[in-house]
């Protein structure tokens, strides 16, 4: 059971608000899919090697040739807030 | 020129390559169909006309790879590919506005072999759906039946194809996003093997599963859309492409050819609807006809394939989407606010409730403490499945299973039960888990539980990995035998 503690806890690793709404139901919703999901605590897993990816690949590198990066203005074209060449952002205390 | 849009883009290719049809005419009647489009399936279409900037040279490479060229047909791209200087949205509020600096690979390999870029496809939100009712931007309605869905999350890109206002489509398969859609439009619909097309400019849903493949009416152009888009890419370190390339399909019979049916996600399958069985069954009996021999198979853990699933793409997407955060791109939202205040209203107004579980349900599984218990042991089952599809592939060519456990559900039906929606992709997700290629082919109507008019049936092969030319060639031998008619009642003469 997730309660609405840990709700609050995980949202703000997430940097996501919530509202008092969303908290209730996400605590509901996400208790119910983690129960059906902890039905794979019945298979033996012990020595079984975990998979993070299905193909064996190792090390793909290509030559280190310098070459030019995308103009800046195209980069900054689609931000909400460009300024002087940058990404501006809102003061951590503002 | 109604009959133009009942071709198959193989036909239609032929038809320009003998000057009964020019390509322009075939654009714009396309053009034509998808801007008169009322299923909801497109969230930019292109104008009818000569394209604004001619066509870039054909690249030598994919030249050669293509053969022919795909000589201006019309392609619709699920709105997760970037297409340059043309809305992407990944059927997100939080991306609406963005116009990507870039082309996708997948999109681009297709335009340099000659595809013209129709429109852009509605989808669920970041992918993250089996209905499309997740798409920021409104649900998409299936063309047999209004009041149904049309699947997800490629809904969009199945809807136009079978709904005749696109000849095909690009989609993104991450648990069956390709596959179902295809399934409930009753269209052909390939999820290829992880690592057969790049995924550059895809935008990331879970990057250990996403993977890029056709949605077509037939068999022989989802062999043709994939010959072009396959291949290495320097921009996609995981892609490799598919050895030796892709054959059209000519297979006509499937003499010495082992089927093998896992009960675990067939008669077993969770939730597995009485009209799915029965047509499942029959096409069994059509693939013994052909010569094909059946016989059951197990595939011990994939019942618990879903239940890996919805730790592992969580996981993923969580930090995948973690860049949309009010600096980059997209929308922002309350700008005076400090900086975190600030991405965390961003985040708030942007997202929908499903990716909002989602980053919730991956955050908490990555979480201190929580990591081993949900991550490491869905890694971990993840390594079970592949092991099982190993040991069934020494005794079988193919896999086969139904490719959703029901027919089309009704809009709303499910949208309550987040746990019920994700029962829809009980038959695809673990082959995505191993990273395998999967065909949905559509086999027969079935009236859905409870009755009502016959709605499509998918039927799922499965083939070991990078196997996509034997088994485009197997699907298109029982395509023959099947002889689906693909046209929804309301196209129908």
């Amino acid at each position: 059971m997730i309660d609405r503690k840990q709700v609050l806890h995980v949202a703000r690793l997430a940097r996501l608000e919530l509202s008092d709404e969303e908290v209730e139901r996400m605590s509901g919703e996400l208790s119910t899919i983690l129960d059906h999901v902890e039905r794979m605590n019945e298979l033996d897993l012990d020595g079984v090697e975990p998979t993070s990816h299905v193909v064996a690949l190792e090390n793909v590198l290509r030559a280190d040739e310098p070459r030019p990066s995308w103009p800046r203005e195209q980069v900054l074209e689609p931000a909400p807030d460009p300024a002087e060449g940058a990404f501006r952002v809102p003061s951590p205390q503002a | 020129m109604d009959d133009v849009l009942e071709l198959t883009v193989a036909e239609a290719l032929r038809r320009i390559s003998d000057g009964d049809l020019s390509a322009g005419e075939y654009f714009d009647t396309y053009a034509k169909a998808a801007a008169g489009d009322e299923l909801g399936a497109y969230l930019w279409t292109a104008d009818p006309g000569p394209p604004a900037t001619p066509p870039p040279p054909e690249s030598e490479t994919s030249r050669r790879r293509a053969g022919d060229s795909l000589r201006g047909a019309p392609l619709a791209v699920k709105d997760i590919f970037c297409t340059e200087g043309i809305e992407t949205t990944a059927g997100s509020r939080i991306l609406e506005g963005y116009r990507p600096p870039y082309t996708a690979t997948a999109v681009r390999k297709l335009a340099d072999a000659g595809a013209r870029l129709l429109g852009k496809t509605n989808m669920d939100e970041f992918a993250m759906g089996s209905s499309t009712e997740n798409s920021g931007y409104g649900p998409v309605l299936n063309p047999w039946d209004r009041e149904r869905v049309p699947g997800g999350s490629s809904g969009g890109s199945a809807a136009a194809v079978a709904g005749r206002v696109a000849p095909w489509a690009i989609g993104t398969d991450t648990g069956g996003s390709i596959r179902q859609p295809a399934s409930l439009c009753g269209i052909v619909g390939l999820k290829p093997t992880y690592g057969a097309v790049s995924r550059y400019g895809m935008i990331a849903f879970a990057s250990s599963l996403d993977q890029c493949g056709p949605l077509t009416r037939d068999v022989t152009d989802a062999a043709l859309l994939l010959r072009v888009a396959e291949g290495r890419d320097a921009c996609d370190s995981t892609s490799v492409g598919i050895d030796g390339g892709v054959e059209l399909p000519s297979r006509e019979n499937l003499d010495g050819l082992r089927f093998g049916v896992p009960r675990e996600l067939a008669a077993d399958a969770e939730g597995i609807e009485a009209g799915v069985s029965e047509v499942f069954e029959r096409t069994l009996g059509a693939i013994r006809e052909l010569g094909g021999e059946v016989d059951e198979c197990e595939l011990p853990n994939a019942a618990h394939g879903l239940s890996a699933y919805y730790v592992l793409a969580p996981a993923e997407a969580s930090a995948n989407l973690a860049r949309y955060d009010g600096v980059r791109y997209g929308q922002r939202a309350d700008a005076d606010a400090d900086l975190i205040a600030m991405y965390e209203r961003t985040r708030a107004a942007g997202f929908g409730a499903e990716v909002k579980r989602r980053i919730m349900l991956g955050t908490y599984a990555l979480s201190s403490g929580y990591y081993e218990a949900y991550y490491g042991r869905a890694q971990r089952v993840r390594t079970k499945i592949a092991d099982d599809f190993r040991a069934a592939f020494t005794r079988f060519d193919y896999l086969v299973t139904p490719t959703s456990p029901t027919v089309a559900f009704k809009i709303g039906e499910r949208t309550a039960n987040p746990l019920a929606m994700y029962l829809s992709d009980f038959c695809t997700v673990p082959m995505s888990l191993a990273g395998i290629p999967a065909i949905s082919i559509p086999a027969g109507l079935a009236e859905p539980d409870g009755g009502g008019s016959g709605l499509p049936v998918g039927f799922q092969i499965a083939a070991p990995a990078f196997g996509e030319s034997g088994l485009l060639d197997a699907a298109h031998a029982l395509e023959r035998a099947i002889d689906f008619d693909t046209r929804p009642p309301g196209v129908r003469p």
